[in-house]
C-alpha cells in the first residue's frame, strides 16, 4: 500500500471527490494560488481551475455564510479555515445558520457542506491561534464532527464528509500534516461515527481523538515496555456521531478507562464519554474513570510551558498507572 | 477634507524627491521638530530594523516559537504615528506588532524575551510575538486575529470620550483586514457615535500571498469610509514626515471635533508574511528590490536629514552601532532569562483569582483538571 502524508491523504480525498462530483468546490483563504497556507490544497488550482478552487479574502463570516448558502442549492463546498481559531469570527454563520436551518425549515433544506482545517495546539502560537473547538461543535445538534489522527482516517473520513448531506467538520491538526502512513490507492471510505481500536489491550482502555491518539499510542508502548500494562487505544475518529458500541465493548474488556484529549477539561469531549460509560457500563468499571487533558487555561505561548500544558506520553502513563 | 465631501486624495508619490521632503519638513506637523527630535525619529526606525534583523537570527536558532511577522520596511508608519501621541492618545495594532512596541518605548529586552517565551518578556512569555502589550505606554496590543483589534480601538476611543479626556486611539490594521465584518461594524459605530479614533490601514499590498487586487473590491481602501460619512485620506508610508502630516490632521479631527478618520498609508514589507512563510512566489523579486533600494523609509529619512544638515556621518554610524549593540544585548538578555514556572500556566486568567478584591463575590470552583 502506498505510504503518504496526512496532508497528501487529505489532498487525494479532495481530488477524488472533485473528480467524482462536479458540484464539489474548494474555498478558503490562500487555498488556490498560494497552494494552501499548509499546502493541503497544493496543485488543485492547476488541475481543477479557478471555478472550483476559490481563494477568498480574509472574510470568514462572509465566505462561510456564502458556502452555507451555496450548499442550500446543492453545491458541495469544502470550506477551509486556515486555523480553527479563525473560525470564531464565523461563529454565527456556523451555529445559527449551518446548524439550525434544516431544523427551522422543518427538513425542507439540507446543507451538504464540509468545514475543514487544522487545530494548532503545540506550535507556540499563543492563545488566539491554538483553539480546538471540537467540543463546541459537537455540542451543537445539526453539526457533525470528525477528528482524524492518521493519514488513512484523514482520507477516508474527508471523503465520507464530502458525500454526506449535512454540515460536517473535519478537524485536522497542523502537527499531523507531515505524518506518514499507509493509504490505499483505491477508493475507500471511513464512515462517520465509527471508532477504531488502534491498539488492542486487556488492562486499560485509553480513549482519545485527534493528535491525542498518537500520544496515547506512545504511552501504551511505554506502559507495555516499562510497566507490563496492556493498554488498548480506542480512537474515536468521530465525535458526533459517536461510536458508543466500540467504546463500551472496550470497557467491557478492560474494565478500566483513561480519557485523553488536547482540549480543555471543562465541558470537554471526555466529560461526555465519561458520562456515557458510567451510565451504560457502571458495573463493568473496576475503578473510577481518569482523564488527561490540556491544563485549564488559555494556550500559553512559551514553548516549554506549552509542552507541559498539553498532554504528553509521560503524563498519560502516570495517569494510566493511577487508574485504580 | 470635510466629512461629507471626502474626495479621493492625490495618488501617493512614492518617489518623493528630497525637495518634496523639504516641503513636508515645513508642514506644521513637522515644522516644530528640533534637530534632536528628528534624530530620535531616525533612531527609533533604525532600532526597530536592527531589533527585527536580530530576531531573525534568534528565530533561526529555533529559540522563537510559532510565527514571527516582521515589520521591516514599514517602520516609518509606527514611528511617525507614535511620535505624535500626547498624554491621552493610545494605540492598538495587529500581530505585526514589534515596531509599534519599540516605538512607544518598550525595551528591546522585554520584547526579545517575549519572543523567546521567557518570564522577563513583556507578557511574561505568555503572549509571544503576536501579543505584545504595554498599557502603561498606552499600547493595547498586539492582536492575532485579523481585524479583531479594530472594534477594540473604537472602544478605547469610546472610553476616552466617556471620561471626557481629549485624546484618541490610533487603531492599525493591514490591507487584508479591511474585509473583516467586525472592521466595518467598527467604522459605522465610530462614525455614528463620533468617536475619536483613527483607523490606519497599513497597506503593504499583500495579505499573506494575496495581493490587494485579488482580495478587495474597490480602491482605494480608505474610500470605504464614504459609506459611513467618515473622513478619509491616504499617505505615503515611506516618508516619515508625510505619515506625521496625515496622522496630525486626523488627530486634530479626533481631538477637536471628536470624529473618526480612516487613513490608508502605503507601505511595504520586505520579508515574507512571517518567518515560517517566507514564500515570495506571489510577488516579483524586482518589486521587493525596488522598494528596498529606492523607497526605503529609513534611507529616505536619512537622506532628508543629511540634506537638512541634521545628520552627519559620525552620528549616522553611531546610531546604527548603538542600535545593533542594543539588539545584540537583548538577544543575550533573552537567552539568559529563565522560562516561566509551570504554575504560571494557571495565573493571569481571572483578575479575581489573582487578587481577590472586596467586590469579589465568587464562590465555587474555577479550574478543572485531570482528577476532576
Ligand atoms: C480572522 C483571521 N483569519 C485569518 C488569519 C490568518 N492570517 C494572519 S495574517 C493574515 C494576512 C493579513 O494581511 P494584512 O491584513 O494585509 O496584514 P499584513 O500581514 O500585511 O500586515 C492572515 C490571513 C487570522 N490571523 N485571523
Ligand atoms: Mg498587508
Amino acid at each position: 500500500m502506498p505510504v503518504i502524508s496526512y496532508r497528501e491523504a487529505l489532498r487525494q480525498a479532495m481530488a477524488e471527490e472533485l473528480d467524482r462530483d462536479e458540484n464539489v468546490i474548494i474555498m478558503g483563504e490562500e487555498v488556490a494560488q498560494f497552494n494552501g497556507a499548509y499546502k493541503v490544497t497544493e496543485g488543485l488550482l492547476e488541475k481543477y481551475g479557478p471555478k472550483r478552487i476559490v481563494d477568498t479574502p480574509i472574510s470568514e463570516a462572509g465566505f462561510m455564510g456564502l458556502g452555507i448558502g451555496a450548499s442550500m442549492l446543492g453545491i458541495r463546498p469544502v470550506m477551509e479555515f486556515m486555523f480553527w481559531s479563525f473560525s470564531y469570527v464565523a461563529f454565527d454563520q456556523v451555529f445559527n445558520n449551518a446548524a439550525s436551518i434544516r431544523y427551522m425549515s422543518g427538513g425542507l433544506i439540507n446543507l451538504p457542506i464540509v468545514i475543514r482545517g487544522p487545530a494548532n495546539g503545540g506550535t507556540s502560537v499563543g492563545a488566539t491561534h491554538s483553539h480546538t473547538p471540537e467540543n463546541f461543535i459537537a455540542n451543537t445538534p445539526g453539526l457533525k464532527v470528525v477528528c482524524p489522527a492518521t493519514p488513512y482516517d484523514a482520507k477516508g473520513l474527508l471523503k465520507s464528509a464530502i458525500r454526506d448531506n449535512d454540515p460536517v467538520y473535519v478537524m485536522e491538526n497542523t502537527i499531523l500534516y507531515n505524518d506518514k502512513g499507509e493509504v490505499p490507492a483505491e477508493d475507500y471510505l471511513v464512515p462517520l461515527g465509527l471508532a477504531d481500536v488502534k491498539r488492542e489491550g486487556t488492562d486499560l482502555s485509553i480513549i482519545a481523538h485527534g493528535r491525542a491518539v498518537l500520544t496515547a499510542l506512545k504511552a501504551a508502548e511505554i506502559l507495555q515496555a516499562e510497566h507490563d500494562v496492556s493498554a488498548e487505544v480506542v480512537d474515536l475518529r468521530s465525535i458526533r456521531p459517536l461510536d458508543v458500541e466500540t467504546i463500551l465493548n472496550s470497557v467491557r474488556k478492560t474494565h478500566r478507562v483513561l480519557l485523553v484529549e488536547e482540549n480543555k477539561p471543562f465541558c470537554g469531549v471526555g466529560a461526555q464519554i465519561s458520562h456515557l460509560i458510567q451510565s451504560e457500563a457502571f458495573d463493568e468499571l473496576d475503578a473510577p474513570i481518569k482523564r488527561v487533558s490540556a491544563i485549564d487555561a488559555p494556550a500559553i505561548y512559551s514553548m516549554p510551558l506549552e509542552k507541559i500544558q498539553l498532554p504528553d506520553p509521560q503524563r498519560v502513563v502516570r495517569a494510566a498507572l493511577s487508574v485504580g | 477634507m470635510s466629512t461629507k465631501t471626502a474626495t479621493r486624495a492625490a495618488a501617493p508619490k512614492p518617489e518623493l524627491e528630497p525637495r518634496a521632503m523639504a516641503a513636508l519638513a515645513k508642514h506644521p506637523a513637522n515644522a516644530g521638530l528640533t534637530a534632536a527630535d528628528k534624530l530620535r525619529l531616525y533612531r527609533d526606525m533604525v532600532r526597530i530594523r536592527r531589533f527585527e534583523e536580530r530576531s531573525v537570527q534568534v528565530y533561526q536558532k529555533g529559540k522563537i516559537g510559532g510565527f514571527l511577522h516582521l515589520y521591516i520596511g514599514q517602520e516609518a508608519v509606527a514611528v511617525g504615528a507614535v511620535s505624535l501621541l500626547g498624554e491621552h492618545d493610545h494605540i492598538i495594532t495587529a500581530y505585526r506588532d514589534h515596531g509599534h512596541a519599540l516605538a512607544v518605548g518598550m525595551s528591546m529586552n522585554e520584547c526579545m524575551a517575549e519572543l523567546a517565551g521567557k518570564v522577563t518578556g513583556c507578557s511574561k512569555g505568555k503572549g509571544g510575538s503576536m501579543h505584545f502589550f504595554a498599557p502603561d505606554k498606552k499600547y493595547w496590543g498586539g492582536h492575532g486575529i485579523v481585524g479583531g483589534q479594530i472594534p477594540l480601538g473604537a472602544g478605547l476611543a469610546y472610553a476616552l470620550k466617556y471620561k471626557g479626556l481629549k485624546g484618541c486611539c490610533i487603531a492599525f490594521m493591514g490591507d487584508g483586514a479591511v474585509n473583516q465584518g467586525a472592521v466595518h461594524e467598527a467604522y459605522n459605530l465610530a462614525a455614528l457615535w463620533n468617536l475619536p479614533v483613527i483607523f490606519v490601514i497599513e497597506n503593504n499590498k499583500y495579505s499573506m500571498g494575496t495581493s490587494q487586487e485579488r482580495s478587495s473590491a474597490g480602491e482605494p481602501l480608505a474610500k470605504r469610509a464614504d459609506g459611513y460619512d467618515m473622513a478619509w485620506d491616504m499617505g505615503n508610508g515611506n516618508i516619515l514626515y508625510e505619515v506625521r502630516e496625515k496622522i496630525a490632521a486626523a488627530m486634530k479631527r479626533a481631538h477637536e471635533e471628536s470624529k473618526p478618520t480612516l487613513l490608508e498609508i502605503f507601505t511595504y514589507r520586505y520579508r515574507g508574511h512571517s518567518m515560517s512563510d517566507p514564500d515570495q512566489t506571489y510577488r516579483d523579486k524586482q518589486e521587493i528590490a525596488d522598494y528596498r533600494e529606492n523607497k526605503d523609509p529609513i534611507t529616505l529619512f536619512q537622506k532628508c536629514l543629511q540634506a537638512e544638515g541634521v545628520l552627519d556621518d559620525a552620528t549616522l554610524a553611531k546610531i546604527d552601532e548603538e542600535a545593533r549593540a542594543e539588539a545584540e544585548a537583548s538577544a543575550k538578555f533573552a537567552d539568559d532569562s529563565p522560562f516561566p514556572q509551570p504554575e504560571a500556566i494557571l495565573q493571569d486568567i481571572y483578575f479575581e483569582e489573582d487578587n481577590r478584591t472586596d467586590q469579589s463575590n465568587v464562590k465555587g470552583r474555577m479550574f478543572f483538571g485531570d482528577s476532576v
